[in-house]
């Protein structure tokens, strides 16, 4: 199903439905055109550098955006691996980690602060390289390992990283980097968090794509249809880890201060929660699952450590009542490619048309 | 030139001998059944074919190439197809999908194109989608292209997996116990059906089976497996009387 909502049909006589009929109308003309979403990234884009220039919003809130944006990268990126290939990772905070750390080293220790603002974009990157570096040693072991053994490796790799950072004293070990420049801004955050979107919803989109869905749903049989199985689930790694190093220089940036602590497993728990809230194999999915949760949180916050009670049940009436989250498999129209979408409509066209025209 | 030629093909499971001494000649064209009692390695060899399992001697050749030590998506690609004895489609994507992936080594853009929409990624994309749908054509599934492939019925789910092993292009087609839970009716529809895809795509056919009716109706040759060993080839008439096969499916005779 490539839908969230099908074609409105005919309204009912009460007023009440005909409101409801009229916004389903209004929302099926949004959802299906095409032109909506370039346009919604490009107000988003300007609209993010007004507020950051005219402080439109309140300094506290831009933070909340901020972080939701962070929260999206990391969630779209690990449903890549989670949701559309199937395996179960919990080591997405370390690459966030390895992200984090190694932009934060950048900006403290080699180039200079004035410098700082300009090549922050690059900085970020190198974050997100070098993580997409240390994703092989998550990526090799899932050639042959799979489901429940892989989740160890990647609980063994996120217990590696944070001891490695732990007993590197140059960078602080146990203590953290405190003070780190504050790069992070809305626009850029809004930069990444489109790209990371776009880019993962290209690759899940490809024979790629396609090909980490099949290894999710029979792994033998892809190997068996002439899929590339181990470049498949590199490519998939690398660009996983790629996004949560990007999403970790951003947050290093934004939090101003990083310690191995703040890259523990409760951080991938929270990254798994927003992944399987919103569904899995979905980016629209997604994106609401970590701006729900982030969103939650925050609005939660005077109910003080009670909301740690409330959310774990949101999450278990969830579980029962939607047991694949909000979207699971399913996609919102955005994302679908439009040759994706109407394939077998434009295909079907192509055969009249030729049909019409061998029969005249 | 033979297309496919197995030679002393022998694989363990740890210290049991699951296919020995296995020899095997296929000409390009032919329609060869292997038959057998269950647990008699049938599938271990189409396993060793294809690249699943890696043989632990002999060697096994298709169109001058070795094939052992292979990898399967490798073998895949010179040409060698095959469908399982339990369908094993990707059950929750579409049947569209299930096409467009056998497609995978076909469809020609790289990593970057794919990332970025760029390049030949279009182009490559429709061509692929608009040969797949041809496929699900011919065999008569193109109306369910945009269901779930769990959904469909099982003869259907059985052409699905036909049809998905052809979109791999290849010269040599596996059939591992096509007409699995089909009634006599069936069993004659899929005799039909296997003839007409065989000059259709001008394939050659190695058939695992063990409905009698269908492996004795359709194959050229046969070859017979008891305890991973071959007891008995030949043509299906001479098979009917060989005294070794009617004692592997029967047992031996009680006149004394």
């Amino acid at each position: 199903m490539k839908s969230i909502k099908e074609p409105s049909q005919s309204g009912p006589s009460k007023p009440a439905n005909e409101t409801l009929s009229r916004l389903r109308i209004i929302w099926e003309k949004i959802a299906s055109n095409r032109k909506a979403l370039p346009i919604t990234i490009i107000v988003g884009f300007v609209l993010s550098i007004l507020i950051q220039q005219f402080d439109l919003v309140d300094q506290y809130l831009q933070i909340i955006i901020m972080f939701v944006g962070i929260n999206i990268i990391l969630s779209v990126s690990l449903n890549l691996i989670n949701g559309y290939m199937g395996e179960f990772s919990v080591g997405h905070a370390g690459f966030m980690a390895v992200g984090a750390y190694v932009s934060a080293t950048l900006t403290m220790y080699v180039i200079p602060t004035w410098l700082g603002p300009w090549t922050f974009p690059l900085v970020v990157l190198a974050g997100g390289a070098f993580a997409g570096l240390i994703s092989l040693l998550v990526a090799i072991p899932s050639f042959r390992t799979r489901g429940d053994y892989l989740a160890i490796v990647t609980l063994a790799f996120l217990m590696i990283v944070k001891s490695v950072i732990e007993n590197i004293e140059v960078i602080g070990g146990p203590r953290g980097i405190p003070g780190i420049d504050k790069l992070t801004t809305l626009p850029w955050v809004y930069f990444w968090t489109v790209a990371s979107v776009l880019i993962i919803r290209n690759f899940v989109y490809s024979k790629f794509g396609r090909g980490v869905l099949s290894i999710r749903e029979d792994e033998i049989a892809s190997n068996l249809m002439s899929v590339n199985t181990k470049q498949v689930k590199l490519q998939a790694f690398i660009i996983s880890s790629f996004f949560a190093g990007v999403a970790g220089a951003l947050f290093a940036h934004l939090l101003q201060f990083i310690s191995p602590k703040v890259f523990d497993i409760i951080k991938s728990t929270d990254v798994l929660i927003m992944v399987y809230l919103g569904g899995i194999g979905s980016i629209a999915g997604s994106i609401l699952g970590a701006t729900i949760y982030t969103v939650l949180l925050e609005v939660l916050r005077p109910l003080g450590i009670w909301r740690m009670v409330l959310m774990p049940l949101v999450l278990v009436l969830l579980m029962i009542f939607r047991p694949r989250g909000i979207m699971g498999m399913r996609e919102f129209r955005w994302f679908v490619p439009y040759y994706n979408l109407f394939a077998t409509k434009i295909w079907r066209h192509k055969k009249e048309v030729e049909d019409a025209s061998s029969g005249s | 030139m033979p297309l496919l030629e197995a030679k002393n093909v022998t694989h363990y499971f740890g210290g049991l001998c699951a296919v020995s001494d296995f020899n095997l000649t296929l000409e390009p064209g032919e329609l060869v059944g292997v038959i057998g009692p269950n647990g008699a390695g049938k599938t271990t060899i189409f396993n060793l074919i294809t690249g699943v399992y890696k043989a632990s001697q002999g060697s096994i050749i298709f169109n001058d190439k070795e094939l052992v030590g292979k990898k399967s998506n490798q073998i895949i690609e010179m040409g060698i197809a095959r469908t399982f004895q339990n369908i094993r489609l990707w059950q929750d994507l579409s049947v569209l999908d299930n096409i467009r992936i056998a497609y995978f080594s076909q469809t020609n853009y790289g990593s970057l194109e794919a990332l970025l929409h760029i390049g030949r990624y279009k182009a490559e994309e429709r061509r692929i989608t608009d040969q797949s749908m041809d496929l699900l054509k011919v065999f008569n599934l193109d109306g369910l292209a945009d269901e779930n492939a769990k959904n469909l019925p099982y003869g259907s789910q059985r052409r699905l997996e036909i049809a998905r092993a052809l979109a791999t292009n290849p010269h040599l087609l596996l059939l591992d116990e096509p007409a699995a839970g089909m009634n006599p009716n069936e069993i004659n529809e899929l005799m039909d059906f296997i003839r007409w895809i065989r000059s259709e795509f001008k394939l050659t056919i190695l058939l695992i089976e063990h409905q009698m009716r269908l492996v004795m109706g359709i194959s050229e040759r046969l070859k017979v497996l008891d305890f991973g060993a071959t007891i008995a080839e030949g043509l299906p008439a001479e098979i009917q009387n060989n005294p070794k096969v009617l004692e592997a499916y029967l047992g031996v005779g009680g006149e004394e």
